[in-house]
């Protein structure tokens, strides 16, 4: 077991820190009466771990791809469980990103949240250890656990806080999720039983027959398909964005869709590449559908919540796309892409969160020629406009043109069909923005009622005010990601890179051991991917 | 004297019939004999623990005390223990039958103590007519003179039970004619090979386990669940569903390993049941309306579940079968105890009385929350841990395609448990006034919440205990 594992040699047990601060926040939070108190020790609870997790960067080694920061304890040996938790090039960024998230979650609950603060906070911080220990759990049982944890609490959260709706957007979640993750259980256990072990890495280094990497491939996928969520198991996210509260969608748009292509690259590719090979063109293809749907109907949308939803489901297109290249550039590109979606798509439902909390509506039409009156907020949608399509110099650029170039490189057709559905990115975003920033206001009246001077009517835009202390330090820190991502991506690419070529090697071993001919024939060439090649004359860069 | 205290906790279990008999004869106070069920049974559960790991015989070697025996006397009398403490005051049942009401479930609970131990087909088939006849007693026993419905369920329990339990004769005489024995023991070496060779030996071994599946509630012999446990009060309700359960776990494992580790048809049949048990009963929870009628079908799809751990046959699955007995006890009696709490008078729930809970009694909203997610087998609840043994050994047994429908079955389980703590938190308008719990009644909900979570995360010292049980199966 020791050779996957680099064991923890820091002064305290990181991982299990930043997983029992939060744990122990929320159960504390239960004793706090006042919600003044509930905020800041919700808020300090989130710094705390945002504090304890910095030296996963500092202190990553990205010349290994063994798994760091690990923690070993034995659970129960009746079946052989253990506690283990570390990790790698592929899961640090996305803890970092999680434990980053989540104050900003918090800020922007401030006063969106108006009852129930306890159980919100409690809930919140229930989610985020929940969701960290999805992202170092080194056994599948563990992630098992942790993966069905994040459903309760977060089922609650639209369920309590949600909009008019949230009674059939909460069952609607659960039940996609649910059902999906079942499948991910029978994969695990027929795996624990064909290889008597639940640790991931040496699952991962067990060969199995074709059929069975076949069954396991599909169980597993569509746990991940429905998280990520893929199409024609997309219908469940416009809805729970819709209905659930700032921090909820926030939750959901930057952490809890990560998991699915997590997922994919921790599970479906290592422990069943020669499947996963065989699957390619199909993935391909539904992540092309992905991204052409999610950006076509983005297109259509007047509510802004589903507007961005949408577009979700066509930027993690983008990121099943690069894992399914299987080469170094696209899975790069897919985890990269991963960070920055939830970068974005985090501040743009922030964004959405606090025009609601001025206007109460969430329409296009009712918010329009916000210029005049919130000029700082328009700054930052503007920012995070551009970096959502991919403008250069912003992070969504680096991440999706890494996986162009991947498709490029790899099935020229592939990359030419991803290209209308960034041009459509392009297209919703900037319709909407155009809209939100000069369009002519026809939707005055539907807020006028909002105004405490006793004005009504048309004057009811005048009184919007602009951003806060709060909300303008959440959307800098945000903005502050993006251009860093966008000008100097290098050191998060550094830090994946080893693991990246690491799993992709794993999937090559995978091939020969099945006795398909040569790896790297066998990776760009299936008999459908010679289809799509022979389809398309080479490309002239 | 070694003899008598390893039969102590049937002697004290009497002690409190005879208790509760000459109580009954005066007019005590309902907590004056509550307090001494809770007494009784926790010396009982104590003496039962206290002799784990001995072995002993009694009646000509009918009466068989071992491990796998005293760690479902634990179980048992605990269980019981829970019912007590659960339904304080009685006020399901009319007040001038309180007196003898706990004396009949001492003695249906006496009866699941002798099954436990039974080793012998005629002594097995008394202990189960104890543990039923006492209950039909019991069952009428309810305070709403307008309806009758308690009087049905009384006639339908003991219809069904004759019917089921004149199976099971039919059953052991064909096994007495085939082995010429009435002792498991010497059944044990012959039956394997007269399973695999001789035609009859399948119709009879599943007609004599029909009396165990009519207590556990298995398909075909769960039409009387829904309405004996819409009839019964909810304290007796809360018996019913969850102590004669665990007294035909302990039977089915040993009666089943009688047959042999070898998959043979009788595996089939049995593996057939269990799914079909858990459709129909996940099915039709889908559209109950009524707590106890939901609660009852889903009562039919976990006795699927269960069976799926005995016939797997192998240790994991029958201790994971034990475990998932213990699991089940709780979770159930999680539910009852909100359900009897939350009724003013005693009377039915329909999920739409769950509204407003979460503001009427955060604690019994989190019970039932809790209660609910582990029956859904949501981690990280006993439900879960008890479901994934379960299927693991099913699974390691061989029987992949039964694990898959078991596991579809889990998924459509969920949408009517999401729908009990979906009413209890989420609607929003208060539907009555805060409910009051006595100190005991709320250190209840929180020992129902932390045994469901604790030794959902933690199964190994009970798991531990539970393999040495399975150990002393053939």
């Amino acid at each position: 077991m020791e050779q996957y594992l680099i064991f923890n040699d820091l002064s305290y047990p990181i991982l299990s820190m930043i997983m029992l601060i939060p744990t122990a926040g929320a159960i504390l939070a239960l004793f706090l009466k006042s919600e003044t108190a509930l905020k800041w020790w919700g808020l300090a609870v989130t710094l705390a771990t945002m504090a304890a997790s910095l030296p996963l960067y500092t202190h990553f080694d990205s010349t290994t791809a063994r798994y760091q920061f690990v923690e070993l304890r034995s659970w129960f040996p009746d079946l052989g469980l253990d506690y283990v938790v570390g990790v790698d090039g592929i899961s640090v960024l996305l803890v970092l990103l999680t434990t980053f998230v989540m104050p900003l979650c918090v800020l922007c609950s401030w006063s969106y949240i108006k009852e129930r603060m306890r159980e919100f906070i409690f809930v919140l911080l229930f989610i985020e250890a929940a969701m960290i220990g999805v992202f170092i759990s080194l056994n599948t049982l563990l992630f098992f656990l942790f993966w069905e944890a994040m459903l309760i609490p977060m089922y609650l959260l639209i369920a309590v806080w949600g909009g008019p709706r949230k009674d059939y957007a909460s069952i609607k979640y659960f039940i996609y999720t649910f059902a999906g993750s079942i499948f991910f259980l029978a994969a695990i256990i027929a795996l624990y039983v064909q290889a008597g072990t639940f640790f991931l890495p040496a699952l991962m280094d067990h060969p199995y027959a074709f059929g069975f990497q076949v069954w396991i491939f599909l169980g597993c996928t569509i746990a991940f398909a429905v998280k990520v969520p893929m199409f024609p198991l997309h219908t469940w996210l416009p809805a729970a964005h819709v209905e659930a509260p700032t921090a909820g969608s926030v939750i959901l748009a930057s952490v809890m869709l990560k998991m699915g292509g997590y997922g994919f690259l921790r599970f479906c590719l290592p422990i069943a590449p020669a499947a996963a090979i065989e699957a390619v063109p199909w993935l391909l293809a539904l992540s092309l559908v992905s991204i052409i749907v999610g950006g076509y109907l983005a297109l259509g949308q007047s509510d802004i919540k589903k507007l961005i939803a949408y577009s979700s489901v066509g930027h993690m297109g983008f990121v099943t796309l690069g894992i399914f290249l299987l080469n170094s550039h696209g899975i790069k590109g897919a985890i990269l892409q991963m960070i920055n979606h939830g970068i974005t798509t985090g501040a743009l439902f922030i964004l959405i969160g606090i025009i609601y909390e001025r206007t109460h509506s969430r329409e296009i039409g009712v918010n329009s020629a916000l210029g005049t009156f919130m000029p700082l907020y328009v700054l930052f949608l503007g920012i995070f406009s551009l970096s959502s399509f991919g403008f250069p110099g912003t992070n969504s650029f680096v991440s999706e043109f890494l996986v162009l170039i991947a498709a490029f490189e790899k099935y020229p057709l592939v990359g030419a069909l991803a290209i209308p559905g960034a041009i459509l990115a392009a297209a919703y975003m900037l319709r909407l923005l155009q809209k939100m920033v000069w369009d002519k206001s026809d939707g005055h009246a539907h807020h006028g009622h909002d105004d405490e001077h006793g004005h009504h009517g048309e004057t009811g835009h005048r009184h919007l005010f602009d951003l806060n202390f709060r909300e303008g330090g959440t959307l800098v820190f945000l903005a502050v990601f993006v251009f860093w991502i966008g000008f100097y991506p290098a050191p998060l690419l550094d830090m994946m890179d080893v693991s990246v070529t690491h799993l992709i090697g794993q999937i090559e071993a995978g091939t020969i051991l099945e006795g398909t001919s040569h790896p790297i024939q066998a990776l760009s060439a299936t008999p459908e991917a010679a289809v799509i090649i022979d389809a398309q004359p080479a490309p002239q860069f | 004297m070694e003899i008598v205290l390893l039969f102590l906790p049937e002697l004290i279990l009497i002690a409190l019939t005879l208790f509760c008999f000459f109580a009954s004869l005066g007019r005590p106070s309902a907590g004056l004999i509550q307090g001494a069920v809770i007494v009784f049974t926790a010396a009982a559960a104590i003496s039962a623990a206290a002799t784990f790991g001995q072995e002993g015989f009694l009646f000509f070697e009918a009466y068989k005390i071992d491990t796998l025996s005293q760690l479902f006397k634990v179980i048992i009398c605990l269980g019981l223990l829970l019912v007590a403490w659960s339904g304080p005051g009685l006020k399901g049942i009319e007040s001038n039958l309180r007196p003898e009401y706990y004396m009949f479930l001492a003695i249906s609970t006496f009866g699941l103590v002798l099954m436990s131990s039974s080793v012998e087909l005629l002594t097995i088939f008394l202990a189960l007519e104890i543990a039923s006849y006492a209950m039909v007693v019991a069952i009428p026993f309810r305070n709403e003179a307008a309806t009758r419905t308690q009087f049905e369920a009384a006639i339908k329990y003991i219809l069904f039970g004759a019917a089921a339990s004149g199976l099971t004769l039919f059953g052991m005489s064909y096994i007495f004619g085939l082995t010429g024995t009435t002792y498991l023991v010497e059944i044990a070496p012959l039956l394997p090979e007269l399973v695999a060779t001789q035609p009859l030996a399948i119709p009879a071994m599943v007609l004599l386990l029909c009396g165990f599946f009519y207590k556990l509630a298995l398909f075909p012999l769960h039409f009387w669940t829904p309405d004996v446990y819409e009839g019964a009060a909810n304290e007796t309700t809360g018996f019913l569903a969850t102590l004669p359960k665990v007294g035909a776990v302990i039977l089915l494992l040993r009666l089943v390993t009688l047959a042999g580790v070898d998959v043979t048809a009788l595996t089939w049949a049995l593996g057939i049941l269990a799914v079909v048990s858990m459709t129909v009963g996940n099915l039709a929870a889908l559209v109950q309306g009524d707590l106890k009628r939901l609660l009852a079908y889903s009562s039919v799809a976990h006795a699927g579940y269960l069976m799926l751990g005995i016939m797997a046959g192998n240790p994991l699955g029958m201790a994971g079968a034990i475990y998932y007995a213990l699991g089940y006890l709780l979770m159930n009696l999680a539910c009852f105890y909100v359900i009897y709490h939350l009724s003013p008078s005693g009377g039915n729930l329909s999920l739409d009385d769950l509204q407003g809970l979460y503001r009427r009694s955060p604690l019994l909203a989190m019970t039932l929350a809790v209660g609910a997610f582990s029956l859904a087998g949501i981690p990280p609840t006993i439900g879960f841990t008890g479901k994934f043994l379960i299927f693991t050994s099913a699974y390691q047994a061989g029987f992949a395609g039964l694990v898959i429908l078991a596991l579809i079955n889990a998924a459509i389980s969920i949408f009517f448990y999401l729908k009990v703590v979906r009413a209890a938190y989420l609607t929003s308008d208060d539907g009555g006034a805060a409910i009051r719990l006595g100190i005991g009644t709320r250190s209840l909900g929180v020992v129902f919440i932390a045994s469901i979570v604790l030794v959902g995360v933690l199964p190994q010292g009970f798991m531990a205990l539970a393999r040495q049980a399975v150990a002393v199966l053939p």
